[in-house]
């Protein structure tokens, strides 16, 4: 096994034994989106036209639930030492670790999100075009989120400081995924020029995010 | 192989925790960093592992690996002992020798020569913390590289984990290992030089400390 397959798994145990933060972020997604008909009443044509921004909104604050947790318990364990003495690059194990989040949090939220989308009155096609969006956003979530999760990670309570250093970053991420769910769900809108915003976003995070994080590691540990 | 250091300083915080400090460390030979709390050893064994800058001086490693930095050739074994609670303690030791791994597994004999044999498959949570700094000892024998970087390696062991501890010390030297340990009491180990970082203190005391860092230094 290689170091990096070590890191993937070894934090995608942790995450799903007692303790772990998997379940955390799709019980947080269902109860938000849940709440939201309560909330607005019982309207359909209004829940379908602000269904997929709700969605996506508890989407994003989910998924930065657990990620204060990211790099924190390694520091205060005494792991992210070790992790430096290592000899596969900190910024692909802060890559493996962010791979390795998005699979026990953003998953399980996109595998519940066709099913609690019925309580907003989205339908089959519009579902699947959902999906598809929070597919391709979230891991650009999960990869802008490790930047904040490495600054805030000597700090105590760093979770409200994550959450305000990552949501400023997210927004163009969200801009996105809501206007290509909104193509899909409501409208004349094509679903393509948003969607491949989408993915460049994606595509951008996944090289910034693990770069970024590394040198703000790297600062901390000193 | 032939660890050296020369003039090193560290300042943490703004303030000079120690200057000035030589100290050469061949294969097979052990120096064992005293000092008073707060003298620098901790933040001696975390500068040659590479996690802080230091303020002044040089190190550097002849006859290791090239390719390598110094801290990718040593183990660092520090206060916190890197043990997650909720994976078992093999699962712990695997997950490490994996992680440096050159795919020489000799975990389940690591785990045996620490003493941890009978509870291999307990969540780590259920250790003592002895327990749990044996465990991380087992990672310096699961995974082989050459400098040992030991900060107050005994600290929270039993009597019989501290012999324990020094055979494994004495045996990493006999294979030509070096190790550098931060300590308080004696390390158990036969002709370790001393390397003492209270500089500060009386001149009475200043001579005998320049005795024992040139001791370290001409070997």
């Amino acid at each position: 096994m290689s170091a990096l397959t070590a890191v993937l798994v070894r934090d995608m145990r942790i995450a799903v034994r007692v303790g772990g933060g998997a379940l955390i972020g799709v019980l947080f997604f269902v109860v938000v989106v849940t709440m939201t008909p309560f909330a607005v009443g019982p309207d359909l044509a209004l829940l379908k036209r602000i269904g997929p921004a709700i969605l996506w909104l508890a989407a994003l604050l989910a998924s930065l639930l657990a990620l204060d947790r990211l790099f924190a318990s390694d520091h205060e364990d005494g792991s992210l030492d070790l992790i430096l003495t290592g000899r596969a690059p900190l910024e692909l194990v802060i890559a493996a670790k962010a791979v390795a989040h998005w699979l026990t949090t953003a998953v399980p939220l996109i595998i519940a999100a066709p099913l609690i989308g019925l309580l907003l009155d989205i339908e089959a096609p519009a579902q699947a075009g959902l999906v598809l969006t929070l597919l391709v956003g979230t891991p650009a979530l999960t990869f802008i989120g490790t930047i904040g999760a490495a600054v805030a990670v000597a700090l105590r309570r760093g979770g409200l400081l994550l959450a305000i250093i990552v949501l400023p970053l997210t927004v163009p991420v969200l801009i996105f995924g809501v206007a290509a769910a909104n193509a899909m769900v409501a409208g004349p809108v094509p679903f393509g020029t948003p969607f491949t915003a989408l993915c460049a976003l994606t595509l951008a995070s996944l090289v910034i995010g693990p770069f970024a994080a590394a040198a703000a590691l790297r600062l901390d540990i000193e | 192989m032939r660890l050296s250091a020369v003039d090193l300083a560290c300042r943490r915080g703004g303030r000079d925790v120690f200057a000035g400090i030589d100290f050469s460390l061949t294969a097979g030979q052990a120096v064992a960093v005293t000092g008073r709390n707060g003298a620098g050893k901790s933040s001696l064994l975390r500068i040659v592992a590479g996690f802080l800058r230091p303020a002044a001086g040089r190190l550097w490693l002849e006859g290791g690996d090239r390719e390598l930095t110094i801290a990718e050739q040593a183990h660092y074994l520090g206060h916190q002992d890197a043990v997650k609670p909720s994976l078992t303690v093999i699962e712990n030791l695997r997950f490490w020798a994996a992680f440096f791994g050159n795919g020489a597994t000799k975990v389940e004999e690591a785990i045996e020569s620490v003493g941890l044999g009978g509870i291999a498959a307990l969540p780590a949570a259920y250790l003592s913390a002895g327990q749990r700094r044996r465990l991380s000892i087992a990672r310096l024998l699961a995974v082989k590289r050459p400098i040992w970087l030991l900060d107050e390696p005994a600290s929270t062991l039993d009597a019989a984990g501290r012999d324990r501890l020094a055979g494994l010390m004495q045996s990493h030297l006999a294979e030509g290992g070096l190790i550098l340990a931060a300590t308080h009491g004696p390390l158990g180990l036969n002709g370790a030089e001393e390397l003492s970082l209270d500089q500060t203190n009386s001149s009475s005391l200043a001579g005998k400390v320049w005795e024992a860092q040139s001791g370290a230094w001409q070997r």
